[in-house]
């Protein structure tokens, strides 16, 4: 059950410096760990997020096996406009999720 | 008589204290003269340590210094919350302790000097002692919840100090009205009681469906997993259906801040207004401990299980929910089983000898409604300087049962507070 979790001010004022916070419920399975029967549990991570405001990227990190489950990235960014944010996660098996927000901009 | 200790490196650099005062002690002269031990803390662990101590050795003179004249249990104190049980059934005095030979001072420790081993009283005397038993239980950890301060905590209860705490919550749930809305801040680990929020919500619950059935209760948890958590889990469904929403770390439950002005809890990712707000905040060890150099910068004890001496104070034991006990859960079965343990050993190294490793037990009950208990229990034996679990020992209750099995053990959690009540303070 996947599933985001963000937080983007519903409100800002041009100009103004805004967090933005975002939590995917996601395993990180490192691919490191063993079963009891020796057999490697096959590595399932989030490989990438980015975030786009209004069309254009604005964020992005790319994660690794050490990143912890349940990954929470925070990040701050300037309100420009009003519009929209619109987050992506990729990662192994073909996990795809995409979440948005949209604020106005007085 | 070697006390051997095979130190890490980290030990070494940290510890250097403790391994100097184990090549000095313990003093042969000790065993002659009537040594003084002193216990601070009246609580599960300090009352039934002073206890201990006199009848492992009835020469001993043991002070137990204790501020409150009456004593008020948190195990049961959620029956209290829930309009399930009077705070009286509760409160237990120290009467019989002091029959029993121990000496009870009715006076807060305000200073410790681990060098001249003495403890400082708020009255201004001192007491000199041997060795010294720091049972102080947790103290709240007002500053790591950014909102919440005492002030708070008169509007945004913890009740997680038996008492007027206790009535409090208890009284805004009677106050508050049909569809309104609970919520319970629950901490990261460590906490004192793991299983103790979710029981709470267990039995606040019952109280709203019985009195108030269109309201809800919504845990706001900083954790992703939880003791007994399938037992509970299953109880709030059989029980409670569609009443408690359980929010955990991964899905954004972590309370950063609280504003009392509203009754407000906030979130990463939201605000939960309620008509009752019971703050749990994160904890740490009796403030006394860390006056008497015995916490490290988790703010809690670190200890040798063997014989629960401080690996900073020297001459300083540390029992209860203050230490760092490794798997065993900071509960009041916990604190009475190290205190035992810790009487015998205090008791040992007086005598000159060297104490041998304790094997303690633990068992918690809860209760998801009135006649229906589970309870989780566990064995545990030092290992590589921690309690850890003796394999294949204890568990928790099955998950499914019929209700009478639930009921069973339902009793048996009321006979174990009558037992170790009465162990402890009868």
């Amino acid at each position: 059950m996947a599933s985001a979790l963000i937080n983007v001010p519903a409100k800002a004022k041009r100009g103004d410096i805004i967090e933005i916070k975002t939590l995917m419920s996601h395993i990180m399975e490192t691919g490191y760990r063993h079963t009891a029967t020796g057999e490697v549990v096959p590595r399932d991570i989030i490989t990438s997020f980015a975030c786009r405001y209004n069309g254009t990227e604005i964020f992005r990190a790319d994660l690794f096996p050490a990143i912890a489950a349940n990954p929470f990235i925070t990040f701050f960014t300037t309100a420009t406009a009003s519009g929209k944010f619109e987050f992506e996660w990729i990662g192994d098996n073909g996990f795809s999720e995409t979440a948005s927000a949209s604020i106005t901009v007085e | 008589m070697g006390i051997n200790h095979r130190m890490s490196r980290r030990e070494f650099v940290g510890g250097g204290a403790a391994a100097v005062t184990a090549l000095t002690l313990p003093l042969p002269a000790f065993a002659q003269a009537a040594a003084r031990v002193v216990v601070i803390g009246g609580g599960f662990g300090g009352a039934s340590c002073a206890r201990a101590l006199k009848q492992v050795d009835p020469k001993l003179q043991v002070t137990l210094v204790e501020p409150n004249r009456t004593f008020t249990a948190c195990p049961f104190s959620n029956n209290v919350i829930a309009g399930l049980r009077s705070l009286e059934e509760q409160q237990f005095g120290y009467d019989k302790i002091a029959a029993g030979g121990v000496t009870v001072v009715a006076q807060a420790a305000t200073a410790i000097d681990a060098n001249a081993r003495t403890v400082g009283l708020a009255d201004g005397t001192s007491l000199a002692y041997d060795r010294l038993v720091l049972s102080p239980g947790v103290d709240l950890r007002f500053e790591a919840l950014p909102g919440y301060d005492e002030t708070a905590a008169a509007k945004m209860p913890h009740a997680w100090k038996a008492g007027e705490q206790t009535l409090l919550l208890r009284k805004q749930l009677e106050a508050m009205d049909d569809g309104g809305l609970v919520v319970i801040a629950a901490p990261a680990n460590p906490f004192r009681c793991p299983p103790g929020p979710y029981e709470r919500a267990c039995l606040i619950a019952h109280y709203l469906k019985t009195k108030k059935p269109r309201s809800k209760l919504i845990i706001l948890d900083a954790k992703d997993t939880f003791s007994k958590q399938r037992l509970f889990q299953n109880a709030w469904k059989e029980l409670y259906p569609g009443m408690i929403e359980w929010v955990s770390l991964s899905q954004g439950g972590k309370v950063n801040s609280v504003d009392p002005a509203t009754n407000t809890l906030i979130t990463d990712f939201g605000n939960h207004t309620a008509q009752v707000a019971n703050v749990i905040p994160p904890q740490r060890a009796g403030r006394i401990a860390t006056i008497a150099g015995a916490t490290d910068n988790t703010g809690w004890c670190a200890i040798d299980p063997v014989t629960f001496e401080s690996k900073s104070a020297p001459n300083i034991h540390v029992i209860g929910d203050a230490c760092i006990a490794g798997s065993m859960p900071k509960s009041a079965f916990s604190a009475n089983s190290q205190a035992k343990a810790c009487a015998s050993a205090v008791a040992t190294l007086i005598a000159g000898r060297a104490p041998e490793a304790p094997k303690l037990i633990n068992t918690c009950y809860s209760l998801a409604a009135p006649g229906y208990g589970f309870s989780v229990a566990g064995v545990y034996q030092p290992k590589n300087g921690l309690f850890t679990d003796v394999e294949g020992a204890g568990g928790v209750s099955p998950a499914d049962v019929p209700r009478d099995f639930r009921a069973r053990e339902a009793d048996y959690a009321n006979s174990w507070f009558a037992t170790i009540t009465a162990e402890v303070f009868g």
